[in-house]
């Protein structure tokens, strides 16, 4: 029993690391397509059918590239920092229920790697911890755009958690639990379930806050290319710079999952249709991020400390105090 | 007297009375202490400009209506005056060679890109024996072909000149017109600098002897 636990687990280990490697190549190909249409644009199309192959290409070239650590760098963390990026987005994968447990070949099968009681906490806690490879990036690059970039992380990445905590509180308070899957049995009963409806004000911090943790377009202050080159990644080259955009990509893919999990009713039931309406939530909070890409400007970084601290911060805490009354 | 003028007319610029779709922009004050600030900021999250941007995106995915040139396999049209690399035109009367050999174009060259060399035939007139561009030099300014008494150099539209060496350079019988485009009667004119305008027959005016 032990084994076959052992051997499961790290099937469901390999696949979801197999899987969200390729979506976050294939993320890129549908980035670039979003975004060259809302530009009128064609975007790839000369590799392969539709310019699919482009993935694939860019996957060649990034493998090999050449490796080049620059002088004065502080070469140990320097090359250990994007392996700190990918690593802990994939690691915050772990508590995350992909799909409704299914019976395969007789054996029932849950697609998710640990379901652990402190599930959201864990997923918090290890997406916090990935604010380490853009700082020990920037920092050890010995480029001042680079540590600009890591400062800025810094800053960010702090503030937004206390959002992203305390926006979270109040449907932990609701649920009373931490783990996913409890979440989602407590919306199972349907669409008006949903922790949205009873927790809109959370549902809207939390999905801000999800743009500073993954650094994306509206607050896109880490590596801001027209301000501070690509910021911690400029010194980056080849597949340590892949590592930097795996990481990005497959936390926009789980970030999208954990939204869709804790607010929109996760895959309900556990049907089949609930488990495709799980996907399809989560591909619209992709292309949601994709599509503020296009539409909306940067803020500045003082703009989004000031957003954080004197808005948002405030508005999550009355949300909570009155979560709290109501429930009383 | 004059100066006093322009300034008088630049200072009556009053464009709301030549047209009236002018209007002044509407610049509110600036907020200065927190609350005003903050105001502003409440204005502006919940008018809904970041729905419109949303929408604006969207609208033009949906009608994908893709301003694309796929370069190599499709071409912008350029103008009939663009001037690219040169070509030497024939007459169309005896599909000769309409260069005269008179080595104005060689003279008039700013940046010293053409070579000509002429000899005298065995009829004495001035055959070119020699012509070439270096276009790793020419700045394509035009000169050349508005200098041309004969409107024989002239410049084209072929404008794919990439070379694996950085002085490219052109020879005569590179740019001259092909004799069997020239029998079709394709050969294009320039209509750029220097070319004759069109209907100047029409305008010609025979010279008055009887003064």
């Amino acid at each position: 029993m032990e084994t076959a636990y052992l051997i499961e687990t790290v099937i469901k280990i390999v696949v979801i690391l197999l899987i969200f490697s390729a979506l976050a190549g294939i993320g890129t190909y549908f980035e670039r397509k979003v975004l060259a249409f809302m530009q009128r644009r064609l975007g790839p199309v000369n590799v392969g059918p539709f310019g699919l192959l482009q993935v694939a290409a860019d996957g060649i070239k990034l493998f090999t590239k050449e490796d080049i650590v620059p002088t004065n760098v502080v070469a140990r963390i320097f090359k250990i920092a994007p392996v700190i990026t990918a690593a802990t987005a994939f690691m915050a994968a772990a508590a995350i229920p992909f799909l409704p447990s299914f019976t395969l070949f007789g054996y029932e099968v849950h697609p998710i790697v640990a379901d652990i009681n402190i599930g959201i906490l864990y997923i918090l806690g290890i997406m916090g911890v990935g604010l380490y490879g853009p700082l020990l990036g920037g920092m050890a690059s010995a480029n001042k755009f680079s540590l600009l970039s890591a400062a800025r992380g810094a800053a960010v990445f702090i503030s937004y958690e206390v959002v992203t905590g305390l926006s979270i509180l109040a449907p932990i308070m609701m649920v009373g639990s931490l783990s996913l899957i409890d979440f989602n049995e407590y919306q199972a009963g349907g669409f008006t379930t949903w922790i949205v409806w009873s927790q809109p004000v959370a549902f809207i911090l939390f999905w801000m806050a999800a743009f500073a943790e993954t650094g994306r377009t509206p607050f896109h202050l880490i590596a801001n290319d027209h301000e501070i080159i690509d910021g911690f990644g400029t010194e980056y080259s080849g597949m340590r710079w892949g590592l930097f955009f795996i990481g990005e990509y497959a936390n926009m893919f789980f970030i999208s999952f954990v939204i869709s999990i804790l607010f929109l009713g996760g895959y309900g039931d556990g049907s089949f249709l609930g488990a495709l309406g799980l996907l399809g939530k989560v591909a619209f909070f992709f292309f949601f991020f994709l599509w503020t890409r296009a539409a909306w400007p940067d803020v500045r970084p003082d703009q989004l400390m000031w957003l954080c601290w004197k808005v948002l911060m405030p508005i999550a805490m009355i949300n909570i105090v009155i979560t709290a009354i109501v429930m009383m | 007297m004059h100066n006093e003028h322009i300034q008088e007319h630049f200072n009556n610029r009053n464009v709301t009375e030549l047209d009236s779709n002018y209007y002044m922009v509407d610049i509110a004050a600036y907020p200065t202490d927190g609350w005003g600030k903050f105001k502003r900021v409440v204005k502006r999250s919940f008018r809904g400009e970041l729905f419109v941007g949303l929408w604006v995106v969207l609208r033009e995915m949906i009608k994908f209506d893709v301003h694309t040139i796929q370069y190599p396999a499709e071409k912008m049209p350029i103008g009939p005056r663009y001037r690219a690399v040169h070509e030497m035109k024939r007459l169309w009367e005896s599909d000769t060679e309409r260069c005269i050999g008179c080595g104005l174009c060689e003279k008039i060259c700013i940046s010293n890109c053409i070579r000509i060399d002429t000899k005298l035939d065995e009829n004495s007139r001035k055959e070119v024996t020699e012509y070439s561009i270096n276009l790793g030099r020419c700045i394509f300014c035009g000169y050349c072909a508005e200098v041309c008494p004969e409107l024989a150099i002239t410049h084209g539209g072929e404008y794919e000149n990439a070379s694996d060496q950085r002085e490219h350079f052109i020879m005569y019988q590179d740019m001259l017109t092909p004799l069997d485009k020239m029998k079709a009667g394709t050969q294009l004119e320039f209509e750029g600098f220097g070319a004759i305008t069109p209907h100047e027959d029409e305008r010609v005016k025979k010279t008055p002897l009887a003064y």
